[in-house]
């Protein structure tokens, strides 16, 4: 059984279409990327999953038809976006933000919850006071992530999680992002930086202008000449 | 002017500052979590010192009916949002049922000043919600200025539906307590006391859930962000009524407050609401605490103005909002000057 599945997909701002025609599928448990330029219609395609755009065409959950349902009601089945922008609490602490997270649950399970967080992010642990709002790039990003990981998703949809970071970060947020599909959450990832992102998954798919161009095993796509040299770069081996 | 009365004054106006402050606290939390300009807070306050005046004497309020129909009229809007029947059925339903039917057999009994109370709170708070389901969850994506125009018109029917079942007459009941506390020629009655104390307890009170509980969290959340708050499960139709339960429930307790202090009719809410929007604006609808010191300053400088030239007390008390806002905008320009 797939976790996510996405048939025929659709979505217009006001009467200008964004994305168009876009089947994909992310199976349990696996890693899979959407990759594609500024402006491909990425963020279209993630929010319309998560139900914060209204779309057409099918859009299954774990079997389950989400047509029409409102963003909470998805975030409580156990789908999680972590969005381009964030969208921390900014006057809120880092453990608030944290605890937030896991407002599906009630208080019951924020304990441990918190603990495995800190865990993975242990800047996080040292910056639990901080108002959200003063963090830096990269530690937002580690607090965005870890907010939605305190809902314990079923599916994790994360939308560019290296823009606009260092390279050394960025290198630490993929390493991040490989330790957990470890531990079995379904992963749909969008990126520009498409070598990052063909190294981590398992399949890929690249979105052009709001349509689906190429798709297939993430080996394959790193390998294949269009990608090489749209993406990757000619110097790129 | 002598320090006896200038001391009379200040505590007077302390004492209604007081209550500007819960009005204001409670304007600034229901904008920062709807961005509604909550107008009908004042017909809350009247409601709750009409219907504890009500009980005082014996009487079952008009507000029961209110309670009922409106509960009545959030059912069915509940429906056609496709809400959960059991759940719209026990808030909507069952619930002003059970108001309705401990107020029958508890009230000709004359259950005393603490049931009275509550009973009122009871029976006046879960109007607050019934009408955000009807009026203001609907709208939930509007512009302020459409909201704003929402909660003007439902000032206008509420104060309409207020003159209809309580009659044009005012009320006023009994002291809570007759004794008072006397400091040197200084001495502060018994229903200040009250009203300083519970304004102070619930302050501490609010302090502590949005500070402590999940569920305050979850309502700063929504005000800081609002698709942050959807993204983590957070409903906006869910901390949108919280919100206004609390605006509701802390009207009415105002109400019951003042009621003892002066007679109130149907349509006196408007002008206590006013000033605790006066409050509200000064503290430019955002902080908490600067909301509670100006209500101190708005209530000081009425109850000033009302020693000196008692006939234009609402003016100077309502132009004070002129230079603030002046100000703000003066201020506010400069800022935005900087970012360019
Ligand atoms: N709020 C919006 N209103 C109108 N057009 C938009 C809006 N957001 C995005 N678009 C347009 O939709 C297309 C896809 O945008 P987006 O999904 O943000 O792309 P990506 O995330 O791949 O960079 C772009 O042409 C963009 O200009
Ligand atoms: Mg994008």
């Amino acid at each position: 059984m797939s976790v996510l599945s996405v048939e025929k997909l659709a979505v217009s701002y006001g009467a200008i279409p964004a994305v168009e025609d876009i089947s994909l599928v992310v199976p349990e448990g696996g890693l899979v990327t959407v990759i594609g330029p500024n402006g491909a219609g990425k963020s279209t395609l993630l929010n319309a999953i998560m139900g914060v755009l209204p779309s057409r065409g099918a859009i299954r959950f774990l079997d389950r038809d989400l047509g029409g349902m409102p963003v909470e009601a998805r975030v409580h089945l156990g789908i999680a976006l972590v969005p381009e922008k964030r969208e921390l609490f900014a006057t809120l602490s880092v453990a608030d933000n944290l605890l937030l997270g896991g407002f599906r649950f009630g208080r019951r399970h924020a304990g441990d919850e918190l603990d495995r967080v800190y865990g993975l992010f242990p800047r996080l642990r040292e910056r639990h006071r901080q108002p959200a709002g003063t963090l830096s790039g990269g530690e937002r990003q580690m607090l965005a992530m870890g907010r939605a990981l305190m809902g314990k998703p079923r599916l994790l949809m994360l939308d560019e999680p290296s823009l606009g970071l260092a390279p050394l970060i960025v290198r630490d947020i993929f390493r991040i992002i490989a330790d957990l599909r470890a531990t079995g959450v379904a992963i749909l990832l969008v990126e520009q930086n498409a070598r990052a992102a063909l190294r981590v998954a398992d399949r890929g798919y690249v979105l052009e202008t709001g349509r689906v161009t190429l798709e297939g095993e993430a080996k394959t796509l790193a390998a294949d000449p269009r990608i090489v040299e749209m993406y990757l770069g000619v110097a790129s081996g | 002017m002598d320090s006896t009365i200038a001391a009379i004054l200040v505590q007077d106006g302390i004492v209604n500052g007081a209550i500007y402050a819960l009005l204001a606290l409670s304007l600034v939390l229901v904008f920062a979590v709807t961005r509604v300009v909550f107008v009908p807070q004042g017909e809350f306050v009247a409601y709750g010192a009409l219907t504890y005046a009500a009980l005082d004497t014996g009487t079952l309020p008009g507000s029961l009916w209110l309670l009922a129909g409106l509960g009545a009229a959030a059912f069915l809007a509940g429906l056609a949002q496709r809400r959960p029947i059991f759940g719209l059925a026990l808030s909507s339903l069952v619930l002003p049922a059970a108001i309705i039917a401990t107020s029958w057999l508890l009230v000709p009994s004359k259950p005393g000043i603490l049931a009275n109370a509550l009973l009122s709170l009871a029976i006046v708070t879960p109007i607050a919600p019934y009408i955000y389901r009807i009026g203001f969850q609907p709208l939930a994506e509007a512009s302020v200025l459409v909201l704003l125009i929402a909660a003007v018109a439902v000032h206008l029917a509420l104060m309409g539906l207020g003159l209809v079942f309580f009659g044009p007459e005012g009320s006023r009941a009994s002291a809570f307590s007759a004794a008072s506390v006397s400091v040197g020629d200084f001495s502060l009655s018994g229903q200040a006391l009250w009203i300083l104390g519970l304004t102070g307890a619930l302050m501490i009170g609010l302090y502590g859930f949005f500070g402590f509980t999940l569920l305050g969290r979850a309502l700063r959340a929504t005000a800081v962000n609002r698709l942050g708050a959807r993204l983590v499960g957070i409903g906006t139709a869910q901390s949108g009524s919280i919100a206004f339960t609390l605006a509701g429930a802390i009207g009415a307790l105002s109400g019951i407050l003042v009621v003892p202090l002066t007679t109130v009719y149907y349509d006196s809410g408007f002008v206590i609401g006013l000033k605790g929007f006066t409050a509200a604006i000064i503290a430019g609808m955002a902080s908490y605490p600067g909301a509670v010191l100006a209500a101190v300053l708005v209530g000081v400088l009425e109850s000033f103005s009302s020693f000196w030239a008692s006939a234009f007390k609402e003016v100077i008390v309502f132009t004070a909002i002129i230079p603030v806002l002046l100000w703000r905008s003066l201020r506010h320009a400069a800022i935005e000057d900087d970012d360019e």
